[in-house]
């Protein structure tokens, strides 16, 4: 079980796996994430689930390399297993009969946005995807948003591809644009800072605005509590209350000191990491 | 009794000598360490606490023990010198007697109820359990005990503690195909994530499950039940993979909060995480495994339980120079384990009783660096007998600190329960059984903490025997 059984690297340290989990795939709905482990030594880390093929029994993960957890996880081959794997957790995306919907993918955000937007599209809403990277090399998936999307907008930051800028500022020209009011709501999925920016651009159109939290977890059953955020004034548990939360409602400045709780000691630890090298 | 018969008896009988005290690490030694604390009674040590039981013909120490072991019987086995046929006696009752000898709490249930207790010190009943037990992994048999022949019925555990573990064992002795479904990756539930290394170590769980396993019980980790796979299905018969019986002993596991400001900033844990971090995920021995956890330098844990001492502890033992209690009831109500209190306060811990935190205060990154709390006092005694603290106006106190851990209890965990439709709840959320633990679902059982809120291991365990009996006699019946 947990089988590695096709590795692909998307764009330096962004890396495909698709993964052998029957019976994860069998229940997995957009939106949902599993929690895996590298190792045995290894920490336990929430993933989205980005695709699953029930017929193949496998699930696919896309990875991006930030830390140890990370790093291990790319340095696993095909052939190799993962050492934990649980899902599906969390709640599955709602996914609300509206007209059109506009979907922010920010970096690695593009994969978990990927089955929530094919969704969309398959229940017959106009999907509107807005990827954006830092540069163009960090760009993947682009054709897959590409096809399940009536409308696919590229933002780069350096401007190596689609339009120079922020998502944002597209962002903002989709909902000046969109004077029937057609879009039911926006879907903001990517780094912290961005999802944050992206409830903010919203906030005067009244568009409901949906944002897939990144807590730091560690069993991902509301267990530990580890993973709680305010949102609306109120705790919630993002594993099991989530991950999808309103991103008006967030309490953002607080989910990012939660996130930075162990800053000083990942580092150290995946400087260890990287000077260790696999064969 | 006349006089000189009194002054007789005290002479002639070990039972008025003082209670074998049980070697311990010293404090400042085991503050830098996560070994066991106490090291254990040697077979002259254990005969000698053991000759001081009278042998009562009523044994009033057995009706304090929540699953009846045959106190007298086992502790006269050890008197005479037959450690191994005392822990075969005590497994009749309790298939974890290592763990038991060690975490339940003996002052309020068997050794509270010794007739000795009465004049003085009772029997340290739990002290030769878990010696019994040493003694039979050091010297003992350990070939699996004689088991039934194969009944080719088929049963679903959910959960690996202390509850689920005493079902799978009992009904695979009785010739059934068990298997257990467990969220973790490793099996054992609280006892493995919770309890800490010092107090019960992880061996001895781990020795257990590969006991089960030598029984022909599989283990299937990483199973989240409700998730990963559901109830109904595990029963349904269309299913050739399908089960005649699930149990389920899923615990409390979902950790309360009271919504106080603060609650969520960084350095504020809820002592389930913090304790996993350390104990599952080994964030003590941090880089060399990957879990970081905060190392605070004060720390304060709220609550007063067996989960706040062992927080507290552990923070001590991660370079806490000053970590505090913060309970808002005072000493005597504190209902963790007598000996985990003695331990702490050994330890350095202090304990700030009637004080009850209102908020938590935050520096300019989001984190906690002071806790403001209300001074209590108590006043009437409230439902279950404990004076009710109530706040003394217009008095607070400030404490300094950089890490919080907060251990106030926990509620019912709803993922298994809420996907399982027909299970009928109580008004906590707890699953609703008889006395056999038998649920409103055909063909499911429950016990544990999933039933009466967190408890004992041996509570749990108590309930999974009745359960597993139950579940049995239904297997015979051809599962009507
Ligand atoms: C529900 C959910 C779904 C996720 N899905 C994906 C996914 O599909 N692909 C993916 O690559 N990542 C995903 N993440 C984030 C991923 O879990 C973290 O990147 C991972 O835990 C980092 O582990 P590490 O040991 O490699 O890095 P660490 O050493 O733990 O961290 C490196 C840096 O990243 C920060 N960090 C740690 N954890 C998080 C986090 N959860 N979110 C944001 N920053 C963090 C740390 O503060 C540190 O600065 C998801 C997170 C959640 C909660
Ligand atoms: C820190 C701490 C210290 C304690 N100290 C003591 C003590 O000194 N003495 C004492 O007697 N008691 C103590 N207790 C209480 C005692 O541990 C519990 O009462 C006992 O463990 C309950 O056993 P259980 O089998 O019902 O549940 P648990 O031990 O909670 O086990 C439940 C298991 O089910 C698994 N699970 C949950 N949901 C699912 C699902 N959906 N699918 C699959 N698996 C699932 C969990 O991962 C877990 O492994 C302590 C508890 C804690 C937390
Ligand atoms: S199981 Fe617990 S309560 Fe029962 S005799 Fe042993 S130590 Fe005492
Ligand atoms: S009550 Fe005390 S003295 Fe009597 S049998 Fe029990 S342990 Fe022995
Ligand atoms: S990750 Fe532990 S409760 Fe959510």
């Amino acid at each position: 079980m947990f089988k590695i059984l096709r590795k692909t690297e998307l764009a330096p340290d962004i890396w495909e796996m698709e993964v052998a989990a029957p019976q994860i795939a069998q229940k997995a709905r957009p939106g949902q994430f599993v929690v895996a482990m590298a190792d045995e030594r290894g920490e336990r880390i929430p993933l989205t689930i980005a695709d699953f093929t029930p017929d193949a029994g496998s699930i696919t993960l896309v990875v991006m390399v930030v830390g140890t957890s990370t790093v291990k996880l790319s340095r696993l081959g095909e052939g190799d297993k993962l050492y934990a794997l649980i899902g599906p957790l969390g709640h599955a995306s709602r996914i609300e009969p509206c007209q059109a919907v506009a979907m922010v993918a920010g970096g690695v955000g593009a994969a978990p946005v990927y089955p929530i937007a094919r969704a969309f599209h398959q229940q017959g809403s106009r999907v509107i995807t807005i990827q954006g990277a830092r540069h163009k090399a960090l760009l993947f998936w682009t054709d897959r948003l590409a096809s399940v999307s009536q409308q696919h907008q590229v933002t780069t930051d350096d401007g190596s591809a689609g339009h120079k800028g922020l998502v944002t500022e597209t962002l903002k020209e989709v909902l000046a644009a969109d004077t029937q009011k057609q879009i039911g709501c926006v879907y903001a999925i990517g780094p912290t800072p961005m999802m944050e920016f992206c409830a903010k651009t919203t906030e005067p159109f009244g568009v409901k605005t949906v944002v897939s939290l990144n807590s730091i977890m560690v069993d991902g059953t509301g267990m530990c509590g580890g993973c709680r955020v305010e949102v609306g004034g109120r705790t919630f548990f993002t594993c099991i209350d989530g991950p999808e939360f309103d991103g008006h409602q967030v309490n953002w400045e607080l989910l990012t000191a939660r996130q930075k709780t162990y800053r000083h000691q990942e580092n150290c630890a995946f400087e260890k990491t990287l000077n260790t090298r696999t064969g | 009794m006349p006089f000189f018969q009194k002054v007789q008896t005290q002479m002639n009988n070990p039972q008025k000598l003082p209670r074998v005290a049980m070697p311990e690490r010293p404090p400042q030694e085991r503050i830098h360490s996560f070994d066991e604390v106490p090291l254990g009674y040697s077979l002259e040590q254990a005969q000698s606490e053991a000759s001081r039981c009278l042998q009562c013909k009523k044994a009033l120490c057995r009706e304090g023990c929540p699953v009846q072991v045959d106190i007298p019987a086992f502790v006269g086995l050890i008197a005479e010198g037959k450690p191994l046929e005392a822990a075969a006696k005590i497994k009749e009752a309790n298939c974890l007697p290592a763990a038991c000898g060690r975490v339940c709490p003996q002052e309020t249930q068997c050794e509270n109820y010794c007739i000795l207790a009465k004049q003085g010190e009772p029997v340290a009943i739990g002290n030769l359990e878990r010696f019994a037990a040493e003694y039979e992994s050091e010297h003992g048999d350990c070939r699996p005990a004689p088991k039934a022949p194969p009944t080719g019925k088929r049963v679903a555990v959910v959960g690996a503690g202390p509850a689920g573990l005493t079902v799978a064992g009992d009904l695979a002795r009785r010739g059934h195909h068990v298997t257990v479904f467990e969220a973790f990756h490793k099996a054992g539930g609280v006892l493995i994530y919770g309890i800490p290394e010092f107090r019960l170590p992880k061996r001895i769980v781990e020795r257990e499950v590969q006991y089960l396993r030598s029984l022909g019980v599989r283990f299937e980790l990483n199973q989240l039940v409700g998730r990963t796979v559901g109830v109904d299905e595990l029963l349904d018969r269309e299913n050739h993979r399908s089960y005649d019986a699930v149990f389920l002993g899923v615990g409390a596991g979902l950790p309360a909060v009271m919504n106080i400001p603060g609650e969520n900033l960084g350095g504020v844990y809820l002592a389930n995480e913090y304790l996993t971090r350390v104990n599952l995920m080994r964030a003590y021995d941090f880089p060399k495994y990957d879990t970081p956890v905060v190392r605070g330098k004060s720390v304060s844990v709220i609550g007063g339980g067996n989960v706040a001492m062992d927080a507290a502890r552990t923070a001590r033992r991660l370079g806490g120079q000053s970590v505090s209690i913060v309970y808002r009831r005072s000493m005597q109500e504190l209902p963790a384990r007598a000996a985990e209190v003695h331990h702490a306060r050994e330890e350095g811990i202090e304990f700030k009783t009637l004080c009850s935190p209102l908020e938590y205060v935050g520096d300019d990154r989001g984190m906690v660096h002071q806790v403001r709390c209300q001074v209590m006092e108590l006043g009437e005694p409230d439902d279950s007998g404990r004076r009710r603290p109530i706040p003394k106006e217009g008095e607070q106190v400030v404490l300094d600190t950089d890490l919080v851990i907060i251990a106030i209890g926990a509620n019912a965990n709803p993922t298994v329960t809420r996907q399982t439709p027909g299970l009928v709840l109580n008004s906590r959320g707890y699953i609703q059984v008889d006395h056999n633990g038998v649920t409103s679902c055909q063909g499911v059982w429950a016990g544990g903490d999933v039933v009466t809120g967190s408890a004992t291991v041996i509570s749990a365990m108590g309930a999974a025997k009745a359960a597993a009996s139950d579940i049995h006699r239904y297997l015979c019946r051809g599962g009507e």
